[in-house]
């Protein structure tokens, strides 16, 4: 993918996992979330999908054939990511070389995790899906794509569609948005908020900490 | 006060909006935020990094969950490196903050979404959040749970808000009354399995309806809890007497004026008699048989006495190749009845389904049984206070009698983060809530169930009709 020029645009290379509801457990299996930072992986990703039990790649997979190597696009089925909320699955995909995923929906977690780190959910209708998926079932290698962001439109050879992505999240992906740095900016808004609401709901604040202690008290 | 009729998903983003920040968008402030050890590392990281700071603590709390062991040892060693390290790292990132911290081996450590509401965290009218998926489980007593991912939680830490995405309002209404044998797992595995892995995409859930009333606090945790395997961004019911009983037994620190001020406060929250869902569904009660997963989404679920459902005969192609992929997983055949289908595993436990009644309801159904020959048992309680509870009644050394492990609380098998894995191909009969290609162990077959199936499985080693096991002295 070419991002030099201008970050809005990216040519990706697409490879296709159709089924729907392929979740986050099998995007990122439990075993790869046992570390305290992000790193490390890209080995995990996808993992039994990708190697059989003994650890071997499986040939038939399409991200381990070899025409296949550094795809950096995933045309995949509905609802993709659902379930966990384990981050992981978006970093995993990342490390492993993935720029952006087309599909008709996401779970809505692993869409806002991905948008956090800007890894490109492109949500199309099912029937684009349907037609990339088969345009690039008729090619030997991954299909060839362009994403244009600003103009929120996915295109290949033979067809051309349109994805949903809002003002806000095209804005965190083209300029990196500190999105913390920006609601810390509210700080004022958000103590006097506080203020007000403990005031008029006393028995919400510090609800941990009283707890807590009580029990600490009672142990 | 606005004038217009508003849903109580709508009341709840309402009292808690700080700022829009557009027209999606609003600035959500969070009355509890929950943490584990396994989504939350990075996020601390991510503050110190940039040199920031938690503000209030206090409304901030950490658990040890997921990688937890749960051998039946009094002192819990995690064994693997990686894993301890996430639980050490836990406590250094608690005691910098002040952040209140249920260690490995507190008392009362045990599975985020049992500890809060067992001890009184949650309340109505709260907006609360995790770096856990059944965050959803909190709209039991009309609390706005959902889940968040690790830069979510990083935000929360550093602002005690999050950047919210606004969702869409559903109703599902239930009716009619629950038969005898059947549970809120069977009535949410019945409406997953109708409106489908994604029929609640994009919705925050309010169910409603007599059937719902008469659902005990527990078994709405266990409803609310899975309604993210419908996809739905949260899941709501409206806080009644039942509601309110369960909070004021548990949260001694409402009193007095308080008290009563919290009371008026918590009968608002309903949705307006005039309010407008953007969908809506109904059920009745009395249609709900016992319920099992045949395939690796929660949706692939049928009754007990019915037949796996034929793929030829699915008009979706992606639905079809999907159930298709899942019997060749699951080594089972179109067509072909669950019952009689041979387990070799039992596990009981999870945010599901591993609170005292839920314990009470297998000892209840084991009688004087003894688990199968061949099968192997687990009860896992669901935190410290549960299986303290479930000892004094008597209940763990029934089940112990039976032949079950009696273990300490935890995640556990729900999704085999810790040494508690089962063996390509092992079939297990779960009370969990998730029954994906893996989740498990690799290769191993979950089958979503109640306590009470996952009981009558565990007695005669076999997927078995609760309904027709004879009652045992």
């Amino acid at each position: 993918m070419t991002t030099a020029t201008d970050p809005g645009i990216l040519h990706g290379r697409a490879a296709v996992l159709a089924t729907p509801n392929l979740d986050t457990d099998q995007i990122m299996p439990k075993q790869f979330l046992r570390g305290i930072d992000k790193a490390g992986l890209a080995p995990g990703l996808l993992y039994d999908l990708r190697f059989d039990g003994a650890g071997a790649p499986r040939p038939d997979f399409v991200l381990n054939q070899p025409s296949f190597a550094g795809v950096d696009v995933l045309i995949a089925g509905s609802n993709y990511g659902c379930g966990s909320s384990r981050e992981h699955a978006v970093w995993g995909m990342q490390q492993y070389g993935f720029k952006a995923v087309v599909a008709s929906s996401f779970g809505e977690i692993f869409y806002s995790n991905a948008l956090n780190n800007r890894l490109l959910l492109a949500m199309v209708p099912e029937a684009d899906v349907q037609a990339f998926m088969a345009e690039a079932a008729r090619l030997p290698g991954p299909l060839a794509l362009t994403i244009d962001v600003r103009q929120r439109t996915v295109r290949s050879a033979g067809h051309g569609a349109r994805f949903t992505l809002s003002d806000r999240h095209q804005r965190m992906f083209l300029q990196g948005l500190d999105v913390i740095g920006a609601s810390l900016s509210y700080a004022a808004q958000i103590d006097a908020f506080a203020a007000r609401h403990w005031a008029a709901q006393p028995w919400v604040k510090d609800v941990a900490r009283v707890t807590r202690e009580r029990l600490s008290a009672a142990g | 006060m606005s004038l217009s009729p508003q849903t109580l998903y709508q009341k709840l983003v309402a009292s808690h909006t700080v700022a829009v920040l557009d027209e999606q968008n609003v600035l959500l402030f969070c009355d509890l935020h929950l943490m584990n050890e396994y989504t939350s590392p990075q996020a601390f990281a991510g503050l110190h990094e940039a040199g920031r700071g938690v503000p209030v603590p206090g409304q901030n709390v950490a658990v040890v969950s997921h990688i937890i062991p749960t051998h039946p040892v009094r002192h819990r060693v995690i064994q693997d490196p990686p894993s301890a390290l996430q639980a050490t790292n836990l406590k250094a990132n608690c005691g910098r903050h002040g952040i209140p911290l249920f260690d490995t081996n507190d008392p009362l450590q045990g599975i985020e979404h049992v500890i809060a509401p067992e001890h009184g965290m949650v309340r109505p009218g709260m907006v609360i959040l995790c770096g856990d998926s059944h965050t959803t489980t909190y709209g039991a007593l009309g609390a706005l749970g959902f889940g968040i991912g690790t830069s979510e939680v990083e935000h929360v830490l550093a602002t005690q808000t999050l950047v919210y995405r606004l969702a869409k309002d559903m109703r599902i209404r239930v009716d009619g009354t629950l038969p005898p044998g059947t549970t809120a797992k069977d009535l949410v595995l019945q409406i997953i399995g109708r409106i489908g892995a994604q029929g609640a995409r994009g919705y925050v859930v309010e169910f409603c309806g007599s059937a719902i009333e008469a659902l005990s606090v527990e078994a709405r945790f266990t409803l609310c809890n899975m309604a993210v395997e419908a996809g739905a961004r949260g899941a709501l019911i409206a806080p009644d007497a039942t509601a309110i009983g369960y909070v004021l037994d548990r949260a001694s620190d409402i009193t007095g004026a308080v008290r009563e001020a919290a009371l008026a406060h918590w009968a608002t929250l309903h949705s307006d008699a005039e309010a407008l869902f953007d969908a809506e569904h109904r059920f009745d009660a009395s249609d709900v048989a016992p319920f099992v997963t045949w395939g690796t989404s929660p949706d692939q679920a049928m009754a007990i006495d019915g037949a796996i459902p034929q793929p030829a005969a699915m008009a979706d192609a992606a639905q079809r190749s999907s159930a298709e992929q899942a019997l060749r997983y699951t080594a089972l055949q179109a067509g072909q009845a669950l019952a009689g289908v041979p387990v070799q595993h039992v596990f009981i436990g999870s945010c599901t389904n591993a609170r005292i009644e839920d314990l009470r309801e297998v000892a209840r159904v084991v009688g004087t049984r003894h688990v199968a020959p061949g099968v192997r048992a687990m009860v896992v309680p669901g935190s410290g206070a549960v299986k303290a509870q479930a000892e004094a009644e008597g209940i763990a050394s029934r089940l112990q009698a039976a032949g079950f492990e009696w273990r300490q609380p935890g995640c556990s098998m729900c999704l085999a983060m810790n040494d508690d894995v089962l063996a390509p191909g092992q079939r297990c009969a779960s009370t969990t809530n998730r029954n994906f290609e893996g989740r498990q162990g690799r290769g191993a077959i979950t089958h979503l169930m109640s306590p009470a199936m996952a009981a009558a499985a565990a007695v005669t080693g076999r997927i078995t009709d609760v309904r027709t096991l004879e009652p045992t002295a």
